[in-house]
Parts: C-alpha cells; sequence; structure tokens
C-alpha cells in the first residue's frame, strides 16, 4: 500500500503516527460519565426549560387550596396526595426531555453502534434526567408541603420520599418515552402508558409522604418505594434500549 | 427434539387453515358448557345465605375477571416469542388478544358494579379487585393506544410487545400495591361467596363457567386471529388460494 | 487490522410491503472502497443500515473478518463508524464539544487531538461555535473531522459528500485514501461519483424495486 494519494498525489498522514500512542478504548465507566456531563451541559444551556417541570409542580399544588379549601387542616390530610399527583405529572412532563432531541439528531443512532451496552448508556441518561428533574422536585416538595400545612419537622422525610419516589419515576417513564420516539405528539399516549406503571410507586410514596407529615414512622412504605427503585434500575433501562432499537429499524 | 411443528405454528397460511378448522370446535363446546353453566348457576345452585339470589352475577363476573388476566398473559407470551424470535404469527396473536381481554376486563367491571350496587347503595366502590381491574383495562387501553399510534406495522408489534411485557411484569406488583392501599382503608368488600366453604353446587356452575369462557376466548381469538392474518398478508400469494371456498 | 474484510451474503429486507433489498451480495477486502449507487429509493441508506445491524434482514448475513456479525455485534460496532445523511452533532454543542461527546464514549481522545483533527478538515476557525449557527457544509466537515479520529477498520458513510465545495469533496477522497492505504474498508452509499482512485473501488448498483 503505497503512502502516496493517487488522486492528488500528495503524502497521506496516518492518524496516530505524530500523535504518539494510539488513544485507548473508553471503558463503560468513560462512556456513563460522558453522557451525564453531555446532558448536564446540554441542560444548562437550556436553563429555562429546566424550571419549567418545577413550575408546573408548584401551579397544581396551588389548584387544590383554590379548588378546594383555604383551611390548613382539611389540605393537611390531603397533602401527600396532592403533592404525589402534582409530582407524578410534573415528572411525565419532563419525560418530554429525556429521549426525543437525541433520537431527532442522530445522537441515539450513535449510541447504539458506539460498542458499550446500549442499556448501561439508557441507564446513564435516565439517572441524569432525573438529577436535572426529580432532584429539583424532591428539593421543592418541601415547600409545597408547607403551603398545604405540613409541619417543620416532616420535611426531611417528604424530601427523602420524593427523592426516592421520583427515582423509580424517571425510570418507569424511560419506558413509555423510548417506545413512543417518533409517534407525533404523543404526550398524552406517553401518559396513558407510564400512568398505570406508576401507580405503585404513587400508593407507597403517598402513604410514606402521609406518615411523615403526621410524625409517625414512614420506615416501612419508603423500603418498598426503594425496592421499586432498584428493580426499576434493573429492568427498567433494558426495556428502554429494546424500545430505541425499535425506533432505530 | 423435532422442531418442525413449532415452525409450521409459525407460518401464517398454516395457522389460518388450521384456525378455521379448530374454530367450529371451540365454539360449539363453548356454547354448551355456557348453557350448562348458567342452568347450574342460575337455577340450580342454591341462594346464598348473605346475598340471597344477588350473589348470582359471580357466574358471569368471576370467569371474566380470570380471562381478563389471563388473555393479558396470553398477550404477554405470545408478543415474548414474538419479539424474541421474530414471528410474525405470534405478533398477530397478540394484536387479535387485546381488544378481547380489554372486553372481558371491561364486563368484570360492569359486572362488578351491578354485583355491589344493592349492597353498597352506590354504583361503584374502590374495592380492591375491582380497582386492580380498572389499572388491567387501562394496561389495556395503552397497549392497544400505543398500536394504533404506529403505522409501521412491524414497528408497531414490536413495541407493543416490550410494552406487553413490561405490563405482565407489572401486574403482580400492581395488584399487591392495591391490596396493600385497600387493607390501609378498610373500604368493605362484598364480591365474594358469603361462607368460607362453598358447597359443590354453587362451585361446580363456576368452574363450567370458567372453561366455557377459557373456550369462548379461544374461539373469538381464532377468528380475529384469521382476520389479523389476513391483513398482514394481503399481498401474499398464498391469499388466493385459501379464500377459494 | 481484519485479514478477509467484510462480506454480506444474500441480504433479504422488506419494509413494510415493500423487497427493498433483493438478495444483495458482495466482498470487500481490506484497503478497498465499495461505492453503492443507485438512484433515490433504490435502498442504498437501508442497505448500509442493514450492514451495521440498525435494521434486521429477514434472510442472510454479514460476515467481519470471516465470522458472523450478529455473534458479537458490540465488537463489531466497536470496529466501524457509521455516519447518515444528517451528521448526528447537537446543535447546542461546539464542534469541538461534540467531537469530544461523541467519539469520547468509544476512545479517550485529549483536546489536542480534536483540535488537530478539526484544523485539518478546515473546521479549526468555527471549531467554538455552537453548532446551530453553522452551515450544512460546516457542519459535515466537523463529522468528517469525527472520520479521522476515529481510528476503526471500517467506515461507513452515507452521501459523504453532500454540501461540500470542490475542496471538500476532495478533502473526503483523501481522507478515504488514507483510511484504504492504513488497510480499512470504506462503504460509502452515494449517488455521485465518489473522488477516489478508481483502482481502490468496488462499485455495487443497487436498483429501484
Amino acid at each position: 500500500m503505497s503512502n502516496v494519494s493517487a488522486a492528488t498525489g500528495q503524502p497521506l498522514a496516518l492518524a496516530g503516527e505524530e500523535g504518539g500512542p494510539r488513544p485507548a478504548p473508553a471503558s463503560m465507566l468513560d462512556a456513563a460519565r460522558l453522557v451525564l456531563l453531555r446532558d448536564l451541559k446540554l441542560a444548562f444551556r437550556r436553563r429555562g426549560q429546566l424550571v419549567q417541570p418545577l413550575a408546573f409542580f408548584a401551579m397544581v399544588t396551588t389548584l387544590f387550596p383554590l379548588a378546594v379549601s383555604p383551611e390548613l387542616s382539611r389540605l393537611r390530610e390531603v397533602a401527600p396526595g396532592v403533592l404525589w399527583v402534582a409530582a407524578l405529572l410534573a415528572s411525565l412532563l419532563a419525560l418530554e426531555f429525556l429521549f426525543r432531541d437525541d433520537a431527532h439528531d442522530g445522537t441515539l443512532e450513535q449510541y447504539s453502534l458506539s460498542g458499550q451496552p446500549l442499556t448501561w448508556l439508557m441507564l446513564a441518561k435516565t439517572v441524569t434526567h432525573w438529577l436535572l428533574t426529580g432532584a429539583p422536585l424532591a428539593l421543592m416538595a418541601p415547600l409545597a408541603a408547607l403551603s398545604l400545612g405540613a409541619p417543620g419537622a416532616s420535611l426531611p422525610g417528604i424530601v427523602i420520599c420524593v427523592a426516592v419516589g421520583t427515582v423509580a419515576l424517571s425510570l418507569i417513564g424511560s419506558i413509555g418515552a423510548a417506545l413512543t420516539l417518533g409517534i407525533r405528539r404523543s404526550g398524552v399516549l406517553l401518559a396513558l402508558l407510564t400512568l398505570p406503571l406508576s401507580l405503585p410507586v404513587l400508593i407507597f410514596g403517598a402513604r410514606a409522604t402521609e406518615l411523615a407529615i403526621r410524625g409517625a414512622a414512614y420506615g416501612a412504605p419508603l423500603e418498598l418505594l426503594g425496592a421499586m427503585a432498584i428493580l426499576g434500575v434493573t429492568l427498567a433501562p433494558l426495556a428502554a434500549a429494546a424500545g430505541v432499537r425499535i425506533s432505530l429499524e | 427434539m423435532n422442531w418442525i411443528w413449532f415452525h409450521r405454528l409459525a407460518s401464517p397460511p398454516y395457522i389460518f387453515a388450521l384456525a378455521r378448522r379448530l374454530t367450529p370446535w371451540f365454539g360449539w363446546t363453548s356454547g354448551i358448557l355456557m348453557a350448562a353453566g348458567l342452568y347450574g348457576g342460575l337455577v340450580l345452585a342454591p341462594p346464598d345465605y348473605q346475598q340471597g339470589d344477588g350473589f348470582r352475577i359471580i357466574y358471569v363476573h368471576a370467569p371474566s375477571a380470570w380471562m381478563s388476566l389471563m388473555v393479558y398473559t396470553t398477550m404477554a407470551v405470545a408478543a415474548a416469542i414474538g419479539l424474541i424470535w421474530r414471528i410474525k404469527v405470534a405478533h398477530a396473536v397478540a394484536a387479535s388478544c387485546a381488544p378481547i381481554g380489554a372486553s372481558f376486563t371491561f364486563a368484570a367491571l360492569a359486572t362488578g358494579s351491578l354485583w355491589g350496587a344493592p349492597m353498597w347503595g352506590t354504583w361503584w366502590q374502590w374495592d380492591p379487585r375491582l380497582t386492580s381491574e380498572l389499572i388491567l383495562l387501562f394496561l389495556y387501553l395503552g397497549y392497544m393506544g400505543l398500536r394504533g399510534s404506529i403505522e409501521d406495522t412491524q414497528r408497531a408489534d414490536r413495541a407493543s410487545a416490550v410494552l406487553a411485557v413490561v405490563g405482565i411484569v407489572n401486574v403482580p406488583i400492581i395488584h399487591y400495591s392495591v391490596t396493600w392501599w385497600n387493607s390501609l382503608h378498610q373500604a368493605p368488600t362484598v364480591m365474594r361467596f358469603g361462607r368460607p366453604d362453598i358447597p359443590p353446587a354453587m362451585l361446580v356452575p363456576l368452574l363450567i363457567m370458567l372453561l366455557a369462557f377459557t373456550l369462548f376466548f379461544a374461539a373469538v381469538l381464532l377468528v380475529r386471529l384469521r382476520g389479523e392474518i389476513l391483513s398482514r398478508e394481503r399481498t401474499a400469494s398464498w391469499i388466493r388460494e385459501a379464500l377459494e371456498p | 487490522m481484519p485479514i478477509q474484510g467484510l462480506q454480506a451474503e444474500n441480504l433479504h429486507l422488506w419494509r413494510g410491503e415493500r423487497h427493498v433489498l433483493d438478495g444483495v451480495a458482495f466482498t470487500l477486502p481490506p484497503g478497498f472502497c465499495l461505492h453503492v449507487a443507485g438512484a433515490n429509493g433504490s435502498g442504498k441508506t437501508t442497505l448500509l443500515r442493514a450492514v451495521c445491524g440498525l435494521l434486521y434482514s429477514e434472510s442472510g448475513r454479514v460476515l467481519w473478518n470471516g465470522r458472523d456479525v450478529s455473534e458479537d455485534l458490540a465488537g463489531f460496532h466497536s470496529g466501524l463508524i457509521y455516519i447518515g445523511h444528517e451528521p448526528p452533532l447537537k446543535s447546542d454543542l461546539s464542534a469541538l464539544e461534540n467531537l469530544r461527546y461523541w467519539l469520547g464514549v468509544r476512545r479517550r481522545l485529549g483536546p489536542t487531538l480534536l483540535e488537530a483533527a478539526l484544523q485539518r478538515v478546515g473546521a479549526g476557525a468555527f471549531r467554538d461555535r455552537p453548532v446551530r449557527t453553522l452551515s450544512a457544509g460546516q457542519k459535515r466537515r466537523v463529522a468528517l473531522a469525527a472520520l479521522s479520529l476515529a481510528l476503526v477498520p471500517l467506515w461507513l458513510l452515507d452521501e459523504p459528500t453532500t454540501n461540500l465545495d470542490a475542496a471538500g469533496q476532495q478533502l473526503v477522497g483523501t481522507l478515504i485514501e488514507e483510511q484504504l492505504a492504513r488497510g480499512g474498508l470504506v462503504l460509502a452509499a452515494t449517488h455521485q461519483e465518489l473522488p477516489v482512485a478508481r483502482e481502490r473501488v468496488r462499485r455495487l448498483e443497487l436498483a429501484v424495486e
């Protein structure tokens, strides 16, 4: 093989020759780190969009005093349910950000051809998504709870419950988000698919929050919530990766 | 191990012909069993000591509820087979199951509501079993909605197959959660027999109805399956010969 | 470097009811480029995607180095790069950042290597601007930089010369020739002619159904 281009007659440069040793292949951890960094960087370039699910959450919780009653004693009774329904709806809205852009510009395609396990990359994306949407929701939840009459002592418990619950919700939501890629105006369908699967999280999360607000021990439902999150970590990325591959076919 | 039977089952023309031959057997047997079961349950069985004659709707309600779950399982298994081994007929089976399962679920909900209404005084209560049935209905609607939203048949098959498998994994979790939720709030449940030891006169018609409903499902499935295969294979060459009388 | 190259045997693929790939077969030894030619709709993109494994072919198989790729899809993927019609760039990131995240998932590449590659393809001037401000031709140059950095034996390119000016097309030719000189393989689907030396190019003509 000659080192001169037949078309132009110029000498050919071979990559890596002047650059020193051949670059090492990326490990799974490298890949996950890059997925995380890229998604974080992209989210912060569009900071305005990050706030939207939080604003939605705040607004939905405001609806209930207006629609039901401003008496804190009555609101305190429904506070766990209101918090969780609002968190569920807000995280449904936020699911739009998870895969849509990557599907449009070919990033998902490159991920599936990268040689890295697609399931692992989907997990990395979903965790990053939770950091951008679920974690802020968990931090906002105490404020909403206060406005609904929850006592101050219950706030740390509320943060923990919503944090663990939103992890499970992000994972469950990633499945529907992957399966509805490429369907136009799929917001309602995504909700229809994700809500039944999220009901266990809603049930246990609301119960744990209710116990926390009452000042009782909320360990039991919280543990079940955690178990669901762990189950989600192991199974949801598999389904999401399958959904992504199907959308690329 | 002889896999030929497996490959024949995967062939649309074979299944198409087989379905046509089997449908009358399932249909007539189901009809006879249903008549026997209804006679046994509505006429022969003694009235329940708590609910009187009102409990008799169980002979339609319980098999419907049972079938709603069994059809979902069948759907999920067929979808998984289609997904893993890429067998088109399996996807056609899953697609045919969905509306039947949704109908059974709706029937279970309606009969459940009718059963409870005289005792509750309202048309609905958040009984754990009814609530689980309602969520199952949403799962069916989601499955059918996903299928309907994707134009490409192959992609619709595969995406809804993943959803069906995810759904079947979730059904026990959802059922457990709803039962747990209900136990916290002590809502009354009336939809069971009034006595712990059920006499055979009450139980046997129930089992007959269960079998009848299963065969009915099989018959309807085979009819729908033929329609599904026809629509998927409409440009294939074997269709013309197969439709000759 | 592969000894036996890439082979496709009897690939059949249907999209809906259209029989897009009808028994397509080819052999591509190392150091050669396969020019997949054909009119619009003849299945060039479909063939490339089927070889990658993105699309499932109802029958037939693809052999890489003599082994069926379905036995080790991840290994096959780590030895190839596929660039479709649109370069897979994120519009909110700069060219440099795009390369870092796109290729970094496969290989650890330091910033000096990335900058040098962008410089080489004539993208040095706009490497820090967000990609949404770039023209189609500039985006394609960024994709070419990725090619030179990928360090994989197999390139699958869909319309590599679109949107490029004469100098840009020459660059594509040079890059491909360098890859072939290293013993690599290139699959290029295009209805235009490739600016690559004739003796290194084999042609596969696809017909519309």
